[in-house]
């Protein structure tokens, strides 16, 4: 059945978003395209398979997308290539005459349409060509000056712009193919799994256009399971140099495709997505074959069926008559033998009956080892299978108990907080996209339609967050995936909970702004001193290429330190012209038209003045820093179209608007007092920061400085803005090369990362839940919209909720995050998560359902907020209680046993060890001394980083790496990727003979103990003997040994799976950084705070009190 | 009938009252707007409206130092009934004035976190407070203008 032929790939990999009407392309939604994905889904996913498709039809489905197979057998049932020479690009600009199937075929006779007239199934919107995006009539024109933005261009150069964006049959403007493409190399590594030929891309494209004419015999499904090289086809086009001619829009710089995954292992864009798929678990949209919307419990042997629904199989019946299963589900643990193996109907009822182990009740004070030996997965909320698998994947949305309770009385009694954590524009390797003129939405609260809603016919659904009842489109009756008519509830929208669309014009309301990215840099003789520039500079002529963007793309670069010098770089110039303003206090812009310059057609100045920037200001003496001044300079010239500002800022800033005094005393640092000065100091950065988020223009802050910088007062030019901070402590070019390294990979990764402009993103939660507070970077424009100037994949986001009525008659309530956003090529998208939780009555069951970590990370967003604005003292007092409150409820109301000792259910049994870490935390800590920058940018990053994240900065994993074996290793890409256990954080878990890893997210230490295997000194550090051991070595050795090739996967994998590049310390007992390592030791006591044990007394002395 | 200077602080502060009250509805209808900005997504992105959104705050300087001017008259007028029911307003006043965000001159009401439900729902719970104390007084003041202008 609906095999959902649109478009399986990420958000912008997009040569599968025709513009034809509400047809999308078949291509392989069903499987996994990484290698590591299919890989990784295996155990949990295919006794699914079986179980729901049961034996009658394994061949259509064939569990064959899981098989490292060849693409050969099932390339064959696809039509040769040279037969359908004609199903690319221009061919569907060929066909704009196609009407759609509403007028082609209305009424009730669909399926005849579907069966003899194939091309007037797939309908082309109208005016469509090559050249446009839009469904609509183009309103404007890409290389259209509009606005007062300095634009240059003559109109001379204004048409490349334009028909390279439509048309890549150009032989090549200005950059080759290739370099458009995100990736430097993209055939470093063949990929190991099915490197399909070149030409395999061809088969597919049948599926997209007009049905072909020797496609395997009409059913769907046939074309519904495509083979999994399929999606690598997709993308190997970068590296085929057949690259069909006709793909301009796929070739987007910031494509993730999982082609490219198996290509540059180690990219950091890349091999972070096939690790998303790894943990996105069964939640990931698994073939639509098995998803059947908001047919809850349909009999397994009707979703077998490739048939439309019998008329008497009405979807108001089917809710009617088997309404959701409620009950506590297990707690399952992914990939055990669980409810999984079950047959549905087996497992809903075994959901029924005993005690659900996320309220098995644990004695913290008797049960030491608490710690799973893997990461800790999140828990699968109960509902339905059926539902269960088109929710969105925890990876993206995450709600702090998956089991809403009905009232807030209730929720209080739980003190538990409700609330969601997001990631909503990270990279996913396979997203649905759609394109259609008319995007569904409920009338009333306009949400997107999604597999939540209910179809009280064919022709109405019921908006599942508002109740109310809307029309089907005529267009929605059509299905492209199946090609048939009349099964709305087959749409891709409503199969898949993650989904992003193509917006239309009404979108916008002004054309979509080009990238344009300004470089704000620090030249004073300290950043001078530090030698960033140098780094920078190469950093940015290594990826100028792979900067996202389209051949409108502009930059411009200014440096300042007590003056402001911009540089010309317009067109025709011999070389760069620095442009001096002194004038501080009234900044203006020398030449407003040429200070950003088109990157395509100024490539080589830019490139001139990248060179020659390091030696610029090589003997410069100024040593003050007007950065208040630079950044109005900046603001000033991106206004007029919105953009990305990067600051380089390399000292506290002390001339003109803006200037800062030092507010840290060093002898303060260590003292359990309340910490000061955590808000900021003036708010010219947030006066600054609303006005640029108000001009689309985002702000991202590097520090780079050994001495106090007031980061809370700078780091709220990023924080109001949507920027993001990095910040590099005692950054220099010799004295710290761990630095140097993280400052390069992070660069690296900022300057290639997918890029969204312009965004906004609204919350809308089912009626009777509000929005209490949001968490992280950006602007809250309205009670639950956020203004993003821009989006970037690294982002996460924190929602605080509230239950303001009572949910009493619904049995599930939906979250759904929209996110609109500009694309680097210019294209308006709107990206849509939806999530579905089950509602609850019973305190326990809320219990049952609380997500630990989600619970954790919501709390440290709150503690941040409570110790900016009120004191330190107090968030810490706030986080103590919160883990006291939670456990006395469960022991006061949930528990019917009273036993001694401190109880806590299974799902929350690491509760108190999440929060002593958070006490222990660089953010909260007290009594060690912690400079006042490093607390406030913890701070930052709690509340920005997406929570797989935040976890590690707050709970780092340690695993011993000497005795690492390949049993339970993970196989990605043909390298062994070992998976040791994680230990508890506790120095009893050290042993001298031992190395051990402690993976703290932004930090990676390797501990090697003083009597350390010989064999692991030699194999793995290549040194003789514990002595031997370099005092600051950053680097594992590349050994050609076992061992060797073990550690450094096991650490490069560990790098792999986050956007930011964690430098590795190998420290010896006598390096000064033991005590970086040894205060991570959470479990153990330290002067100034408790061990766990003592912790956990603590909190039972406050609960039995 | 006796043209006091109470009765000309009365006179006075009754028209200003009125501004007060005007004032106070502003800030109503303000916060009423932030919190339900109509949910029409296609203007969402719309650069100009987040201006719209700062809140009135350009308004509470104003309001507290009128305030301040009609407890300064009445002290003055030596009408202590009226500044002792006015006090606890001109207190509260000043604690707000001195506990605003720490960073300076965004008077009351930080854009970037009126939105947070808590801080809106004080906020609107404050302004209609003011509004039933404010309309009270305004009777109150015209009472007593009459009083003071027909006594003696």
């Amino acid at each position: 059945m609906s095999t959902a032929g649109f478009n399986s790939q990420n958000g912008t990999g997009t040569g599968q978003t025709y513009t034809n009407g509400p047809s999308q392309n078949p291509v392989a939604l069903q499987q996994p395209p990484g290698v590591g994905y299919g890989m990784n889904h295996q155990p949990a996913y295919n006794p699914m398979q079986a179980k729901v498709l049961g034996p009658p039809s394994p061949a259509l489905y064939a569990s064959g997308p899981y098989q490292p197979v060849p693409p050969g057998p099932q390339l064959g049932s696809y039509p040769p290539p040279p037969a359908q020479p004609l199903l690319t690009r221009p061919q569907i600009g060929v066909l704009p005459s196609h009407t759609p199937p509403q007028s082609a075929s209305p009424g009730p006779g669909p399926r005849q349409a579907q069966a003899t007239p194939p091309a007037q199934a797939t309908p082309p919107p109208p005016a469509v060509t090559s050249t446009s995006y839009y469904t609509g009539p183009p309103a404007w024109q890409y290389a259209a000056p509009w606005g007062p933005a300095p634009n240059h261009v003559n109109p001379a150069a204004a048409a490349p712009p334009h028909m390279s964006h439509g048309s890549a049959q150009l032989p090549g403007p200005g950059a080759p193919p290739t370099s458009i493409h995100g990736y430097p190399q993209p055939g470093t590594a063949p990929p190991p799994m099915n490197p399909p030929p070149p030409h395999t891309y061809q088969p597919n494209r049948p599926a997209y256009g007009p049905p072909p004419t020797a496609p395997p015999a009409g059913p769907p499904g046939a074309t519904g399971t495509p083979p999994p090289p399929k999606v690598d086809a997709q993308c190997w086009r970068a590296a085929s140099s057949a690259r069909p001619p006709t793909e301009p829009d796929t070739q987007e710089g910031d494509v993730e495709c999982p082609g490219d995954v198996a290509g540059n292992g180690p990219q950091a864009p890349n091999s972070y997505n096939h690790v998303d798929n790894r943990m996105a678990g069964a939640a990931q949209p698994g073939p639509p074959g098995r998803h059947l919307g908001h047919y809850p419990s349909l009999p397994p042997g009707y979703q077998n069926t490739l048939a439309p629904p019998p008329s008497s199989l009405h979807p108001a019946l089917q809710a009617a008559t088997l309404p959701y299963t409620q009950g506590p589900q297990p707690y399952q643990q992914p990939g055990g033998p669980g409810p999984d193996q079950l047959s549905p109907s087996m497992a809903a009822m075994s959901l029924q009956s005993g005690t659900p182990e996320a309220l098995r009740v644990v004695n913290l004070l008797q049960e030491r080892n608490l710690l799973p030996p893997a990461p800790v997965p999140a828990p699968t909320p109960c509902l339905t299978q059926d539902l269960q698998k088109l929710n969105c994947s925890p990876e993206v949305f995450r709600c702090t108990l998956t089991s809403i309770p009905q009232t807030q009385s209730l929720l209080n009694k739980a003190k538990l907080p409700l609330g969601l954590l997001l990631h909503p524009f990270k990279d996913l390797s396979q997203l649905p996209v759609v394109t259609s003129s008319t995007i569904v939405r409920c009338r009333s609260c306009r949400t997107y339609i999604n597999p939540f809603v209910s179809f009280l016919d064919q022709r109405r659904w019921k908006c599942n967050l508002c109740y109310r009842v809307n029309d089907v489109p005529e267009e929605f009756m059509y299905n492209p995936v199946s090609r048939s008519y009349g099964e709305p509830h087959k749409r891709p929208e409503v199969q898949n909970a993650t989904i992003e669309f193509i917006a239309p014009s009404e979108y916008m309301l002004r054309p979509p702004q080009p990238a344009v990215y300004l470089f704000v840099l620090d030249v004073s003789h300290n950043a001078v001193e530090t030698g960033y520039l140098s780094v920078f500079c190469q950093s940015l002529l290594d990826n100028i290429k792979a900067l996202p963007g389209d051949s409108r793309t502009k930059v411009g670069f200014i440096t300042f330190d007590s003056t402001i010098h911009f540089y010309n770089l317009q067109e025709g110039l011999s070389q760069p012209q620095m442009l001096i303003v002194s004038d501080i206090e009234d900044i203006f812009l020398p030449t407003p038209d040429s200070l950003l310059v088109n990157l395509n057609e100024c490539k080589e100045l830019v490139q001139d003045l990248l060179k020659s920037l390091p030696n610029l200001f090589e003997k410069t003496m100024e040593t003050q820093s007007a950065l208040g001044s630079a950044l109005q300079a900046a603001f000033k010239l991106l206004s007029p179209t919105g953009g990305r500002m990067s600051v380089f800022q390399t000292q506290l800033p002390n001339l003109g608007v803006g200037a800062l005094q030092s507010r840290e005393d060093p002898n303060q640092r260590a003292s359990a007092k309340d910490v000061q000065h955590l808000s900021p100091a003036t708010d010219f950065y947030k006066k600054l920061a609303l006005d640029c988020s108000g001009q689309q223009v985002a702000v991202d802050l590097f520090l780079l400085s050994a001495q106090y910088c007031d980061l809370a007062s700078l780091g709220c030019i990023s924080r109001f803005s949507a920027g993001s901070v990095y910040y590099y402590p005692s950054y220099h070019h010799q004295h710290n090369p761990a630095q140097v390294e993280r400052f390069q990979r992070d660069l690296k990764r900022y300057l290639t990362r997918k890029i969204g402009f312009e965004a906004v993103m609204r919350i809308r939660c089912t009626k009777g839940l509000s929005i209490h507070t949001f968490h992280g970077n950006f602007f809250v424009r309205s009670t639950d919209l956020l203004s993003l100037p821009n989006v970037n994949p690294d982002a996460g986001f924190a929602v605080q909720m509230s239950i303001e009525e009572n949910l009493d008659d619904m049995q599930v309530v939906s979250f759904q995050a929209a996110l609109l956003y500009t694309s680097s090529k210019g294209e308006r998208r709107i990206r849509v998560h939806t999530m579905c939780l089950p509602v609850v009555s019973s305190l326990s069951d809320v219990f049952a359902g609380a997500d630990v970590q989600a619970v954790t990370g919501l709390l440290a967003c709150m503690a941040v907020d409570r110790s900016v604005t009120s004191s330190l003292s107090d968030a810490r007092d706030a986080m103590t209680n919160a883990a006291i409150d939670s456990l006395s409820s469960y022991r006061q109301s949930a528990l019917t046993i009273q036993q001694p000792g401190l109880l806590a259910p299974a799902c929350l049994r690491l509760f108190p060890l999440y929060i002593l870490a958070l006490l222990k935390q660089k953010a909260f800590r007290t009594g060690t001394s912690t400079r006042l920058d490093e607390r406030v940018f913890a701070m930052y990053q709690l509340k920005y980083q997406p929570l797989a994240f935040a976890m590690l900065i707050i709970h780092p994993a340690l695993y011993r790496l000497d005795d690492l074996s390949d049993e339970g290793a993970l196989n990605i890409n043909e390298r062994t990727i070992p998976q040791p256990r994680v230990l508890q954080l506790s120095v009893e878990k050290l042993s001298r003979e031992g190395a051990f890893l402690m993976d703290a997210g932004l930090v990676m230490y390797l501990w090697i103990g003083r009597n350390c295997h010989q064999n692991f000194l030699s194999q793995v550090l290549g040194v003789s003997s514990y002595a031997a051991v370099p005092e600051k070595l950053c680097l594992l050795p590349e050994l050609d040994t076992a061992e060797s090739q073990r550690t450094r996967a096991l650490v490069s994998w560990l790098r792999d799976q986050r956007p930011f590049f964690p430098s590795l310390h190998i420290i010896r007992d006598e390096s000064q950084l033991k005590p970086h390592f040894m205060q991570n030791m959470i479990e153990d006591r330290t002067e100034s705070a408790l061990s766990y044990y003592e912790f956990l007394l603590h909190l039972q002395q406050q609960i039995s009190k | 009938m006796a043209f006091t200077f109470a009765a000309f602080c009365y006179m006075l502060t009754l028209v200003l009252c009125a501004g007060l009250i005007f004032f106070v509805i502003w800030q109503i209808i303000a916060f009423d707007e932030l919190r339900t900005d109509f949910k029409n997504p296609i203007d969402q992105s719309n650069p100009t409206r987040a201006c719209r959104l700062r809140p009135p705050s350009d308004l509470v300087v104003p309001e507290y130092s009128i305030h301040g001017l009609f407890c300064l008259m009445f002290m003055c007028a030596g009408e202590w009934v009226t500044l002792g029911l006015n006090t606890p307003l001109f207190f509260y006043h000043l604690w707000r004035f001195f506990h605003r965000p720490a960073d300076g001159s965004e008077v009351m009401y930080d854009p970037v976190s009126v939105m947070n439900a808590d801080i809106l729902n004080y906020c609107q719970k404050e302004s209609w407070c003011k509004l039933g104390f404010y309309l009270l007084s305004f009777f109150y003041y015209l009472y007593s203008m009459v009083y003071a202008l027909v006594s003696f």
